[in-house]
């Protein structure tokens, strides 16, 4: 069908969007306002429907859980006690702090950077200026950018500096509320086609470039898109500004450049007549401001992983731990899906040895992201079809890998990722491969799909790249729709033995890092064959205790129960 | 036969397929402005098999065509850097007789790059496709600095520590910031007078032994690579130059 468009342009996007609309699709939003992105994605796949499915032992998935919470509980109990610079800079920005000076640093840096004490939170700092001086928190960053000093807040009472900061909070959690609302809004009107949502990455390092990619990306099939960030960002201590135009293999994540890309996409959206999702990364140094930012601009989705900065990137493992938790906490406000990163413990080493952390990973993310109240419906948990294409039956573990997950966590939209390991120059070979990636996803119903590229080993997209990606998918998950309804998994076969294996791998792999403990294990190079210490790696001098009263209003409003799994 | 052409089903076809986009919108006149511009690149008997819109402002092409030149492949050379690989017991022989004490390997993936995926599957332990990384030596000692590490730490690194080979790895080469860091590394070891006392190895998908040659290294390992490769170059290199 998508092959025979030989129209002109106009007639194209109008047949693509007619035709989407013969495809089957997520019901029709509910006549319930608050019926969110996550509740429709729940309910995305239709529980009349017989899927197939391995017999796995329950009893071990309770375990898992058990375990992973006793991993967290300790962790959580240090959350709960620190705070990091970059948290209280994200708080500077929901409450409206914006923009960088002369010399290009941030204002959010600079207001944090100038507390005498950042032990008590700079929303104390914050709020007693303002009951001080009477002017909002813009024009104090940008006075104490010229070298005002902040007041000490000590000499403000309690209930004065808190009311004074009040305003420009329920300001703040207004702006994330409104663009929930709209979202919810835009998808009730332009409902996305059915799952698995194929996304597509745009990485050109401009963002203009970037923003005619995503757009031809969502005329081609694209449903969600992601820009990816450039490759040394995740390292800087701060939130670049305005819009940008140099990056390398990536485009830097800022505040600005989220607006283009989102105006863009809504565009496309109404015109396609489906929401187009908008994906960043909430991962490195400046995760709670990345969060914070995208809430406000309505990205959908964002990469969000409490341990891939740490084993992947250096950056301290409690810096990262408590950076994660405010993060989620915005995430679980803004409606937005987190997007997990297991697939790297795949891509830097064995895949089917590699399995069971896997597995393990993505319970202790659950358990994470369930303690900073972050419902299951935006957990997109993390997976990754990287088994050696020259191992034989390979094809049938990827199956009983996926199809677990898609058990184990079956109200969390999995995030699958293509072969990226032993893709080459042979483009033509790599095609193949991802098509039975996209076979194993369609069939296991995952939810969240990033696209296979056949140059994956060359170079980031081309537009063409993306669009023969698109189709490839497009083609197969079309054509076997429904063959993961209409089989059964053999009963002690080979699928159903390997996803045992890796089940009863995962409880081992949690058994031994519960009794260590979670620091201790990243310690003793548990994760990834990667050794990361405590002290060590970048940000760690941003971490610090709370003092007594220590005050961070929108945790605080965050903070609520935990929502149902 | 010295002189060749690309071999589609006949000696001499010189046939080749292309494919590409053009950013504009797919119609008849599209696919003649493909067909027009292959020919203009200097191939004959072009035939666009498919052209289709992509996108509404982006259409895409696949193409056969003849090309009317040859090339003399007995005037090609392009040595490559892995030449009669040893085991790793061969490797671990070869350093222990002839230099008598373990080689000290800093491997890192230098400037924003974070992909490690190369550089690891040649130092850790687990190696690659079967074949031991260098960390499984006897003969070395390796120091994996890991992602995004910074020329200047990189030579200072090797200048402190003495030591003998530098493995420097670029996945990412957009907007040729690979060989920027290649250069960059090479300069700033020659200012620092360590280049002399250092084999450089350069690794990534992209490169080559040739590359790294025009770049001033001792050697460049590409695509399928195996740590034994690597493992290998470095021990002849090192015992070649105690000979010296």
């Amino acid at each position: 069908m998508f092959g025979d468009l030989r129209e002109r342009t106009s007639l194209f996007v109008a047949l693509l969007a007619e035709s989407s609309k013969k495809r089957p699709r997520f019901p029709a939003a509910g006549t319930a306002p608050n019926d969110s992105l996550a509740e429709r994605l729940r309910h995305a796949r239709n529980p009349l429907v017989q899927l197939m499915e391995l017999r796995i032992d329950r009893d071990a998935v309770d375990r898992a859980r058990r375990l992973a919470d006793a991993i967290v509980d300790p962790v959580e109990d240090f959350i709960a006690r620190h705070s990091t610079v970059s948290v209280e800079r994200a708080v500077t920005r929901l409450c409206g702090v914006d923009g960088v000076d002369s010399d290009g640093v941030p204002f959010p840096n600079r207001l944090v950077d100038a507390l005498t004490a950042r032990e008590p939170g700079i929303a104390r700092a914050l709020g007693a200026a303002i009951a001080e001086t009477g002017r909002g928190p813009q024009q104090i960053a940008e006075a104490v950018a010229a070298g005002e000093t902040l007041p000490d807040p000590t000499r403000t009472p309690d209930a004065a500096l808190r009311a004074a900061l009040r305003p420009h909070v329920d300001a703040g959690l207004a702006r994330l509320d409104a663009a929930r609302r709209t979202r919810d809004a835009m998808l009730a009107r332009l409902p996305q086609d059915a799952p698995p949502l194929l996304y597509v990455i745009v990485a050109s390092g401009n963002i203009y470039e970037d923003r005619t990619a995503a757009i031809a990306a969502a005329e081609a099939g694209a449903q969600i898109v992601a820009v990816i960030r450039s490759t040394a960002q995740s390292l800087l201590d701060y939130v670049p500004f305005g819009a940008t135009t140099e990056g390398f293999g990536g485009t830097y994540a800022t505040q600005e450049n989220f607006r283009i890309m989102r105006a863009a996409l809504d565009e496309a959206s109404e015109r396609l007549g489906r929401y187009v999702m908008l994906t960043n990364y909430a991962s490195g140094l400046c995760m709670p401001e990345i969060a914070a930012t995208a809430a406000v601009e309505r990205l959908d989705m964002l990469l969000n992983d409490s341990m891939y900065g740490i084993l992947f990137r250096d950056i301290n493992m409690q810096r990262t731990f408590v950076d994660q938790h405010f993060s989620r906490q915005l995430n679980a406000r803004s409606g937005i899906i987190i997007n997990t990163g297991e697939d790297n413990y795949l891509t830097t080493a064995d895949a089917v040895e590699q399995a069971p952390a896997v597995l393990a990973s993505q319970f202790v993310n659950e358990s994470f992201a369930r303690r900073a109240g972050l419902p299951a419906g935006q957990m997109g948990l993390g997976d990754a079809y990287e088994i050696d294409p020259d191992l034989e039956d390979g094809f049938l573990f990827q199956l009983a890998q996926a199809q677990l997950a898609r058990q184990i966590f079956p109200d969390a939209p999995l995030k699958y990722m293509p072969p990226t390991k032993h893709m080459t120059g042979n483009i033509f070979k790599g095609h193949l491969i991802d098509a039975m990636f996209n076979l194993t996803s369609v069939m296991t119903h995952q939810t969240i799909h990033l696209c296979g590229m056949l140059t994956e080993a060359i170079h980031t997209p081309f537009v063409g790249d993306r669009a023969l990606a698109l189709e490839n998918a497009r083609y197969v998950m079309g054509t076997a729709r429904h063959f993961g309804d209409e089989i059964e998994i053999k009963p002690g076969g080979k699928i159903e033995r390997r996803a045992q294996d890796v089940l009863a791998g995962a409880v081992r792999i949690l058994d031994a890092v519960a009794e260590r403990g979670l620091m201790r294990a990243i310690e003793d190079g548990t994760f990834a064959d990667v050794r990361r210490t405590r002290d060590g790696g970048r940000g760690y001098d941003g971490v610090f205790a709370k003092a007594p009263g220590y005050w961070n209003p929108f945790a605080e409003a965050l903070r609520g129960e935990p929502a149902a799994a | 036969m010295t002189s060749v052409k690309p071999y589609g089903d006949t000696l001499g076809d010189g046939a080749v397929q292309l494919s590409f986009t053009l950013p504009i919108p797919w119609n008849e006149a599209a696919d003649e402005a493909a067909r027009r511009l292959v020919g203009m690149m200097g191939f004959t008997d072009v035939a666009v098999v498919e052209g289709r819109a992509i996108a509404a402002g982006f259409s895409f092409f696949v193409v056969y065509a003849r090309t009317p030149v040859a090339i003399d492949v007995s005037s090609i050379q392009a040595p490559s850097a892995a030449r009669e690989t040893l085991s790793l017991d061969q490797v671990d022989e070869l350093v222990a007789k002839r230099i008598g004490r373990k080689l000290k390997v800093v491997g890192a993936c230098i400037g924003t790059d974070a992909h490690t995926v190369g550089i690891d599957a040649i130092l850790n332990m687990k190696g690659y496709k079967g074949d031991y990384g260098l960390e499984r030596y006897r003969g070395f000692e390796v120091f994996n600095l890991g992602s995004q590490i910074a020329v200047e730490d990189l030579v200072r690194f090797a200048r402190d520590r003495g030591v003998d080979a530098i493995l420097a790895s670029q996945v990412v080469t957009q907007k040729g910031s690979d060989i920027a860091n290649f250069t960059a590394l090479a300069e700033l070891l020659e200012a620092e007078h360590v280049r002399e006392r250092v084999l450089l190895i350069a690794g990534g998908p992209r490169v080559t032994n040739l590359l790294a040659a025009e770049l001033g290294y001792d050697a460049g390992f590409g695509r399928g690579t195996l740590p034994s490769d690597v493992a290998t170059f470095i021990a002849r290199r090192m015992a070649e130059r105690v000979s010296a």
